[in-house]
């Protein structure tokens, strides 16, 4: 069973979170400094929170180079709503804030004007899988829905990084990939049968 | 497409779940853990949680309690109840609670609102308010109805939206227990005024009162209480309903 590290920077519970992932096989420990990071198999960045908050806590602790490191030896991470936003350079939450660069783009706020739609983006929405044999999708029913709350969204860069696409104030980058990096907008572990199945699936890749 | 959602509403007073009619006569209805396993098990969308005694007690939310519940609950949670400072809405989140209700406090210390927003964003915040329908005019009243407050309901949904809060919990107290269909109006009223998502609540006895409110009231989403504790009904079948009649739900 992989060691998963749970990085805690002390905004948010984990209690859900680290549930799902003992349920889901995996042995999740909380990491609260970058040495600690050290010894996982795997990472997941959770999140609730205000970006420039979270991005300071990290930093503070060691766990942001910790993690750039864990990523760029290639240990799979994933990130979860704020965790995912976390992986961008910027985000606009708050005044302009750094992030963790390990994926590109920037987080922007939804716009509801557009569309005459309610912000924040709050409850079951869909996915389009955009990528082809995604381990994370891996039995997954099409077009399955996850539970988001959020007011902000990753725009990313490069399109090939986004691999799922939820329409809300327009379409967003719901699901992420780079390499070793994911992330999920939604909350996997408060989706009930899909999220787990996508938890599972991260943690067999 | 973003669903709209059908949430149980669990009401806690004195270590069991009540439900009264016009927030008054609560009769007992079991154990909170029950209840939140089954809906577990029924995969509900959402879950609202209020402990309806604590403010009238003046007492902080039951952190303890709350960190028991949220252990068993793989479904999102808004919990309530005795919030009156900023450090409660943290505590909460910390012990596994995904947004927090404010009602009573954040009426007469509306900074409450700004900085919970500030500190944990603003889509954890849910302003709860509930209202009664009163010469014309709907009436936003504190402490589980029993405190007349200076606001009317529109005037507070707006207020409350503009210093943080990043959805609204529309109660009607009149509607309340018994099962006579929600207040449309004045949610018809409250979501044209917000741009934030709004629940409707109070006053569901059919499924076709769920349909009227999102439809004709603008809701996101409807909470129910005595539909699931008296008859039975489920939120499965609310949701079966309303997908047959066009609606869109997670099914």
């Amino acid at each position: 069973m992989p060691r998963v590290a749970l990085v805690d920077y002390e905004l948010c519970n984990l209690d859900s979170i680290r549930r799902a992932l003992e349920i889901c096989g995996a042995i999740p420990y909380v990491c609260k400094n970058g040495d600690a990071l050290r010894d996982a198999d795997m990472i997941v960045l959770p999140g609730v929170g205000a970006f420039g908050t979270a991005m300071k806590n990290l930093t503070a602790s060691g766990l942001a180079s910790s993690l750039k490191e864990q990523a760029a030896r290639g240990v799979p991470l994933l990130g979860i709503c704020l965790g995912m936003q976390l992986l961008a350079a910027t985000s606009e939450e708050g005044g302009q804030n750094d992030g963790l660069a390990l994926i590109g783009g920037d987080v922007v706020v939804l716009d509801g004007a557009l569309t005459g739609e309610r912000v924040p983006h709050m409850g079951w929405n869909s996915i389009d899988v955009q990528a082809d044999d995604e381990p994370l999708f891996r039995s997954l029913p099409p077009s399955p829905n996850f539970y988001f709350v959020h007011s902000y969204h990753f725009r990313v860069a490069d399109p090939r990084d986004v691999i799922g696409t939820t329409t809300y104030c327009g379409a967003f980058a719901s699901v992420v990939r780079h390499g070793n990096i994911c992330g999920t907008q939604f909350h996997p572990e408060k989706s009930q049968r899909v999220g787990f199945q996508l938890l599972e699936n991260f943690l067999k890749q | 497409m973003l669903k709209l959602r059908v949430m149980p509403t669990l009401l806690y007073k004195e270590n069991t779940l009540v439900k009264g009619v016009r927030f008054a006569s609560d009769r007992r209805c079991g154990s909170a853990l029950q209840a939140l396993k089954v809906y577990n098990r029924r995969e509900v969308d959402e879950l609202v949680f209020l402990d309806i005694a604590a403010t009238g007690a003046g007492r902080p939310p039951d952190f303890t309690l709350i960190d028991e519940l949220a252990d068993e609950c793989f479904m999102p949670m808004t919990v309530g109840g005795g919030v009156s400072k900023p450090a409660h809405i943290g505590q909460l989140l910390a012990v596994g609670a995904d947004k927090v209700a404010v009602n009573s406090a954040a009426l007469s210390d509306p900074d409450l609102i700004v900085e919970g927003a500030r500190l944990y964003g603003k889509q954890c915040i849910v302003a709860s308010i509930d209202v009664r329908h009163e010469d014309g005019d709907w009436r936003v009243y504190s402490h589980s109805g029993s405190r007349a407050t200076a606001y009317d309901a529109v005037s507070w949904a707006r207020e409350a939206e503009r210093l943080g809060a990043g959805e609204i919990l529309l109660t009607s107290i009149d509607r309340d227990g018994t099962r006579t269909g929600y207040d449309v109006e004045i949610t018809r009223r409250v979501t044209a005024a917000v741009s934030i998502p709004v629940i409707a609540s109070g006053g569901a006895g059919e499924f076709s009162h769920m349909a009227e409110v999102l439809r004709d009231g603008g809701a996101s989403a409807v909470s129910a209480a005595s539909i699931y504790h008296f008859t039975q009904k489920t939120p499965l079948e609310a949701k079966t309903y309303l997908q047959a009649e066009g609606f869109n739900v997670r099914l």
